[in-house]
């Protein structure tokens, strides 16, 4: 791998940069794998890059349909934070952050995270007691997380409008080591750091079976390119798990979701952190680039369509007017939709399955991108170890049927 | 008067009508009808902006929408201040005020211009490879310099003090741009009667008719044709014409928003006019004659400010009769640019050579640029050109078969450039119909349809004004005969136009210079150019996606309009792979930037979300109470006297109701008349509890499970007859509960008889709570007796109350006697006045929803929402014993008797009393057994409701606590950043637990 | 927004519904019979296709009732609409 560094972007400038090589490389597939990932997103990749790095296993390929990085990767709002209530989440996540603070050194690549802080904002005594205990939980899990009164929210972030809005801020927790992170950057830094140990990442390639012998257990995949074998599957599909998990005959509790996001043309820094508010449907950052980065709440249906309704925008919009008045006048560069894969207790799933070889990772509805080295790094300690690690065994596939839930959704759900 | 490079006659401007303006604080005059950018242009100036990245000098490339260099900022004032408008789109009036942007101190000297200089260290995706030293120094150095840099124009500091507007629309056919097509397509729809919507993003219509100067239409000059026929289709009932609406964005089922531009161009805007409205139109069938667009050539410095499109050059000159310069060098691909040539050198403009890439130039235009004593050079490239703010020369080589021919260096203030067009393409692919590759027109046009949805003319590729207005009348007319039937008049268009051809480029052209070193721009605005783009493609960057997303070709605010298909081109090359086999990117909505403000409409402040208030919403106004939010609520939070803080308010309101009498507005409650003979068979199945034996005229405090076994709502219900229930709710479940209901009547038992209907808003409920409650409500009572004796505790009757039809229930949330006297909403406030009269002698006090809070927590009744966060079942907050355990099934049943819901250590409610009884907890404060332990701490529970209480002198809290119930009398701790507090863990009735107070 | 023909009103914009998920997942009647697994398979199993859905919406905001469709969740257009109780009936796969 040429290693990424300011003295070498000065040496390959006196070149005119003709000596970069590719990131990766554009393999054909092999006959067949020690372990198949199946989708190239964030997820998947991080997932390859740490069985190669982890665990020494790097006769691996990543397989994607499209291009990599194409899916909820390149189409989220690039939000970090780890102040989760439950214990459970709040250990994942922020296993998560912890890799996310050395990520662009351990892979060499610059994926710009920028512990900006994130602040979400309270507009009702519910709120308030929810993101109180939120703080509580946190503080006592060793997670960052502040409580801050309306006050102090507009000072940390002083273009809120905090008062004259039908929904007035009381409050909020702010995170300060959440933030943002370069969405592309992450994909292609794990692209090119796990392709560097070996790892074969395979585009333009769709799974269409899924082959199992007669025990039961997997022995590869039917592509668009032919059959390549694995002695293991790691499913990390986000919207199209479902799809794929039914070529190995397994009904998954997931449904897909549009989610669809904007973006401002951008403007001269005018928004310090990331602002989150769950009460009013909208949370907005500003990037590198200086686009104002806005996102919301899915649509209603079902749908693979990576596209909503415009009512939805305007619900969106319609909270960022309020929360930024004097942002009413930017324009919306872009709108586009995503497919999130939601679980009924809106978090995640990471573990074996009922078919021997087959692993999934999926389930993390709107909120995946802040868990990519988190969720790599234990996925690939399952499929190694083929045992959850510690942090990802609750995120088991049988507490649906045994009732243990982790409700984040309901635990933070409006009722009085 | 109005510039130096005004021509004396012609275009569209009125010249009567002169408008001054001002641009970075200098004063210039232009006429109305003058664009910023054409107003500039006469008055000599092309410099208009710096670029994003290398922040280098940039003029007006188009006249339209696509122009991605000259942004600027305009407003009169911070709250009607805009950043990033197009100059190109800005229509002048007196007065306005435009500045420039992403430059500093000026935009002649910008220091920023060093990047510049720097830009061998700045390739595409530089910051991907760098920055990463020391780690820390991203957040701290590194980024907030780079966002120093970049974005654009700066934004508003003001609220905006502007209005917006929404409207809904139908129509039979929208006709999307009104260019020769889709005033053809109008004109046919029309004619069938259909209603018919054409709008258009310009603030005249008649896109290129309105640069026309020779063409013939049925014998008449184009603009007179263009004129009449705007009048014909004005003078129709059934057509609604749109200028300024920009068509943005294709939605499912053919629904289009459009944005109307409504008084921006206005110096003295109506106050009743918004600045701009949203259309969102359902139309049947959609005409998409969206146009062309045409395409730069890349060739080194191909950005410098003088350096044009061909036919927007043209349109300066023939629309607003400016000249953009003096001597102009063209470089073309396709016969546009000695269109362009031709009339520039009509007004004067010399031109000093017409550089054409193609071998052998011929046709009309080419043999009337040579008569006209033009130097025509076939087979010739621009190869770079030299000035600083503005070009002052172009240097012209000749293609040889293998290399270059030598190059010579032509004098000109005005390089202009054609590639030939790019049919607009954007909101059929919005649509998600599929786009083929045209091999002969070298581009992309629309394929097969998914919408009920057509396009025509040049946004099909069939450029030439014959074949357009053809096309747009037939489509017109298919349309409409799609929509509704009925067939438009057999029409023809007799035209005398100049054919322009199909020739055209896409890529970057052949130049001399070091590849690795020239800037030869594809995308102006984020300044990527042809070597960044073979830069990806050497990374691996090999899907159109990745390059773009690498590089941020036409990632611009002009979202590729001038660029995409160069990038192709030069993708293809790079790459030898065919164009069709690069893919082409996904072209999103909006068709160009759209103004949050007209999404959000009306709805800021008050109308953001609709206020829900109660009868008695009035009274506690006018009594000074202080409200909160619950849901779209307003409740009273607590009615202060004079001088008292809230504390203190809440204090003696729990005072007043334990010694005395409350009243309390209750109105907001969920209601739900449960009816029929199959109603308490509904009930056994939706409850936990079992209805059955409860007789008519008795309450029962309900639970109602979600199929998971999870409490979702809980609420007091009155049974009214055999076949009648009043149900009530949460406030805030109350929608969700009848959903829930209706879900299951109708999809699992549609066989039972019993209909549902929500009667929230219809009942006013008044809470009468304390020990005088009885003696304040008696006298005001007709037609039912709610004596002691014959109105127990938990039991409804039916009668008049203040003289008006009510249901009075005994039910206590407080512990005390009460009553809950429900009357139709009309009668809450007389109502509620009448017991306040009555209870005048009690000192009766109106209390708020904190007191009501207070006075039930030291009772140990939850409230769901507070005490149970949807992972709590009913033995969890202590509601075992509402269970029917004898009842086969119920919602929610099934998922109880999973192992995990009777887990030991379920968090279950208790009550906690601080050892130090003046403290009082935070509400979500967490629990631990050991304070004492290392991060992570274990939890075992936490604090979900924290009062003072006044009655008990203390404070009180009830908690959810792993295994809690079997830790009473222990102590436990809630750390806190301030210290530990430590607790015991008691039962969760702190006040009455024989529960006597309720028949006193 | 989708446009969605009610088969008791006619067509209405989106708004005016509900979505109610997945059709044809009927309450088993006597859920105590089944396992945790079927049980869980039934509370929470869906097919969550890539193509034709069978799913529930409710006119909310309209005749407040019940009704099945078929949609195509990759473009969004629906096949039928069809009222809660009948089976689903067959469809083409190339409908629009």
């Amino acid at each position: 791998m040429q290693k990424f560094s300011g003295f070498a972007l000065l040496r390959n400038a006196l070149g005119g940069h003709q000596s970069w090589g590719p990131q990766w490389r554009n393999p054909a597939p092999k006959e067949a794998y020690d372990v198949v990932i199946v989708g190239a997103g964030g997820h998947g990749l991080a997932t390859a890059y740490y069985l190669a790095k982890e665990h020494g296993v790097t006769n691996v390929a990543v397989i994607e349909r499209g291009w990599l990085g194409g899916g909820n990767t390149g189409r989220n709002t690039t939000i970090v934070r780890s102040n989760y209530l439950f214990d459970e989440s709040a250990a994942l996540y922020d296993h998560a952050v912890k890799l996310w603070e050395g990520l662009s050194q351990d892979l060499n690549y610059n994926v710009m995270y920028s512990a900006r802080g994130v602040l979400m904002l309270a507009h009702n005594h519910h709120d308030v007691v929810s993101f109180r205990r939120h703080v509580h939980s946190n503080r006592l899990n060793g997670v960052d997380n502040e409580w801050l009164t309306a006050e102090q929210c507009k000072e940390f972030c002083p273009p809120l409008n905090i008062k004259s809005m039908r929904y007035p801020i009381l409050g909020g927790a702010l995170q300060r080591r959440g933030g943002t992170a370069r969405h592309d950057a992450v994909a292609w830094g794990y692209a090119r750091a796990a392709d560097a140990r070996g790892v074969d990442i395979i585009q333009n390639c769709e799974v269409t079976g899924i082959r199992r012998d007669a025990s039961g257990a997997v022995t590869g995949v039917e592509t668009s390119r032919g059959f390549i074998g694995a002695k293991k599957i790691g499913v990390v599909a986000a919207g199209h798990t479902s799809v794929v998990m039914n070529m190995a005959g397994v009904r998954m509790p997931l449904e897909s979701y549009p989610l669809q996001a904007l973006v401002s043309e951008p403007v001269k820094p005018a928004f310090p952190t990331v602002v989150m508010s769950n009460t009013i449907h909208a949370y907005i950052s500003q990037s590198d680039k200086g686009e104002m980065v806005i996102g919301a709440g899915t649509d209603a249906y079902t749908s693979y369509s990576q596209r909503g309704g415009l009512h939805i925008t305007t619900h969106t919009l319609d909270a960022i007017c309020e929360l930024v008045p004097q942002f009413r006048r930017l324009r919306m560069l872009r709108n586009w939709g995503g497919i999130v894969d939601v679980t009924p207790d809106r978090s995640p799933i990471l573990a074996k399955t009922p078919v021997p070889g087959l692993y999934v990772n999926c389930g993390w509805g709107t909120g995946g991108f802040k868990a990519t080295p988190g969720s790599g790094h234990v996925f690939a300690h399952t499929i190694a170890k083929d045992e959850p690690h510690p942090i990802n065994a609750p995120f088991s596939l049988e507490r649906f049927r045994d009732g243990f839930l982790i409700d984040e959704a309901a635990a933070a759900a409006v009722a009085h | 008067m109005s510039g130096a490079f005004r021509t004396p006659t012609g275009g569209r401007i009125d010249r009567l009508h002169p408008v001054s303006f001002t641009f970075d604080g200098r004063h210039y005059s232009g006429f109305r009808g003058d664009t910023l950018a054409s107003a500039l242009i006469a008055n000599g100036v092309h410099l208009v902006g710096r670029s994003f990245k290398y922040h280098r000098p940039r003029g007006i490339i188009s006249a339209g929408s696509d122009e991605p260099n000259a942004l600027v900022g305009v407003g009169r004032d911070e709250a009607h201040f805009t950043p990033n408008l197009r100059a190109t789109q800005v229509e002048i009036h007196e007065g306005l005020k435009a500045e420039s942007q992403n430059r500093w101190p000026s935009l002649a000297f910008d220091a920023g211009a060093i990047n510049d200089l720097a830009s061998p260290l700045l390739p595409s995706g530089f910051y991907y490879k760098t920055f990463m030293w020391p780690a820390k120094a991203w957040t701290t150095f590194y980024e907030p310099k780079i966002r120093a840099m970049a974005g654009l124009g700066r934004a508003p500091e003001a609220p905006d003090a502007d209005r917006y507007s929404q409207h809904y629309a139908h129509c039979d056919v929208l006709v999307v741009g009104a260019g020769p097509a889709g005033l053809a397509a109008a004109l046919a729809a029309a004619a069938t009667g259909a209603r018919v919507i054409l709008c258009d993003e310009q603030a005249e219509m008649g896109g290129s008719l309105l640069a026309s100067t020779r063409s013939l239409i049925d014998d008449l000059p184009a603009q007179k044709w263009l004129a009449e026929t705007l009048a014909t289709l004005a003078a129709q009932e059934n057509v609604t014409l749109l200028p300024r609406t920009t068509a943005f964005g294709y939605f499912p089922h053919n629904m289009i928003a459009l944005a109307e531009r409504v008084s921006d161009h206005l110096a003295v805007p109506d106050p009743e006019l918004p600045r701009e409205r949203l259309w969102q139109v359902r139309a049947k069938e959609v005409v998409l004659a969206t146009g062309a667009l045409e395409r730069p050539l890349v060739f080194p410095d191909n950005d410098r400010p003088g350096v044009m499109l061909a036919d927007s050059a043209r349109t300066y000159v023939n629309r607003y009769g400016a000249r953009p310069g003096k001597r102009a060098v063209v470089f073309t691909a396709c016969d546009a640019g000695y269109r362009a040539a031709l009339n520039l050198a009509a007004v004067g403009v010399e031109i000093a050579a017409i550089a054409d890439l193609r071998p052998s130039p011929s046709g009309e235009l080419a043999s009337r640029a040579l008569a006209a004593g033009i130097e025509v050079r076939p087979r010739t490239v621009v190869t770079g050109t030299s000035g600083r703010l503005r070009v002052t020369g172009a240097t012209l080589a000749r293609l040889g078969p293998h290399d270059l021919g030598p190059a010579q260096k032509v004098d000109c203030d005005l390089v202009l450039m054609s590639g030939g067009f790019t049919p607009s393409v954007h909101l059929f692919s919005q649509s998600r119909g599929k786009l083929v590759w045209d091999e002969t027109l070298r581009c992309y046009i629309p394929g097969t349809s998914v919408e009920r949805e057509r396009s025509a003319g040049a946004s099909r590729g069939l450029f030439e004004l014959g074949e357009a207005l053809e096309d747009g009348y037939a489509r017109g007319a298919a349309a409409a005969q799609a929509a509704r039937g009925g067939s438009a008049p057999a029409r023809s268009f007799a035209t005398l136009a100049v054919r322009l051809g199909t020739d055209g480029h896409i890529g970057a052209t052949p130049h001399r210079r070091n590849p690795a070193f020239a800037k030869a721009f594809v995308d102006w605005q984020n300044d990527v150019t042809a070597k960044d783009i073979k830069l990806a493609t050497r990374e691996g960057f090999r899907s159109i996606e990745h390059i773009k997303r690498y590089t941020t070709t036409g990632m611009a605010t002009d979202q590729g309009k001038t660029s995409n298909m160069n990038a192709l081109g030069i993708v293809s090359e790079a790459l030898k792979t065919p164009v069709p086999q690069i893919g082409l990117t996904t072209f999103r909505p909006p068709f160009t930037p759209t103004t949050f403000g007209i999404f959000a409409g009306a709805a800021r402040g008050e109308l953001f979300d609709p206020a829900r208030t109660t009868p008695i919403h009035g009274w506690a106004v006018e009594n000074g109470a202080l409200f909160e939010d619950v849901g779209n609520w307003k409740r009273a939070l607590v009615f202060p006297r004079e001088g008292e803080d809230l504390h203190a308010a809440v204090a003696r309101e729990c005072r007043a109701v334990r010694s005395s009498v409350g009243l309390f507005d209750a109105s907001t409650l969920g209601k739900i008349e449960i009816v029929g003979p199959d109603a308490a068979e509904f009930m056994n199945r939706i409850y936990t509890n079992a209805w059955a034996k409860l007789e008519p005229g008795r309450l029962r405090y309900g639970v109602m499970l979600r199929e998971d076994g999870f409490v979702m709502d809980d609420g007091v219900i009155g049974r009214m007859a055999p076949d009648r229930f009043h149900v009530t709710t949460t406030t805030g479940g109350a929608p969700r509960v009848l959903a829930h209901m209706e879900d299951y009547l109708q999809t699992e038992w549609p066989d039972l008889d019993v209909w549902l209907t929500s009667t929230t808003e219809q009942w006013a409920v008044i809470a009468v709570q304390g020990p005088k409650a009885r003696e304040v409500l008696a006298p005001l009572v007709e037609a039912m007796d709610i004596s002691r004796a014959a109105m127990p505790h938990m039991s409804v009757r039916t009668g008049r109350v203040a003289g008006v039809p009510a249901r009075v229930f005994s039910v206590s949330f407080t512990g005390e006697l009460g009553f809950e006297v429900n009357v139709p909403a009309e009668h809450g406030r007389a109502v509620w006045e009448a017991i306040h009269a009555s209870g005048q002698k009690f000192g009766i006090t109106p209390y708020g929803t904190e007191t009501m809070h207070v006075l039930r927590a030291e009772k140990g009744y939850i409230i769901v929402g507070q005490e149970t966060d949807g992972t709590a079942t009913p033995d969890d907050v202590n509601l075992g014993w509402a269970v029917g355990k004898a009842k086969k099934d119920f919602v929610g049943k099934r998922s109880l008797a999973r192992a995990s819901m009777s887990a030991p250590d379920r968090k279950q409610l208790v009550g906690l009393l601080t050892v130090d009884p003046g403290v009082v907890l935070e509400e979500g404060a967490q629990i631990v057994a050991d304070p004492n332990v290392p991060v992570p701490v274990p939890m075992i529970g936490h604090v979900t409701s924290s009062y003072r209480s006044a009655v008990l002198g203390r404070s009180i809290a009830l908690a959810m606590i792993k295994g809690g119930r079997a830790r009473i009398g222990s102590r436990l701790f809630v750390p806190m950043p301030a210290g530990v507090i430590e607790v015991e863990v008691a039962e969760p009735v702190f006040y009455d637990p024989k529960g006597e107070r309720f028949d006193v | 927004m989708l446009l969605i023909d009610c088969p008791y009103c006619g067509l209405r914009p989106e708004i005016e519904f509900r979505y109610g998920g997945e059709a044809h997942i009927a309450r088993p009647a006597d859920p105590s019979a089944l396992s945790d697994q079927e049980w869980a398979d039934f509370l929470y199993a869906r097919t969550n296709p890539k193509g034709k859905h069978a799913e529930r919406w409710r006119h909310i905001h309209g005749c407040g009732r019940y009704f099945n469709a078929v949609r195509d969740t990759v473009s969004d257009f629906f096949v039928t609409t069809y009222r809660t109780g009948e089976s689903r009936p067959e469809t083409e796969e190339s409908a629009r």
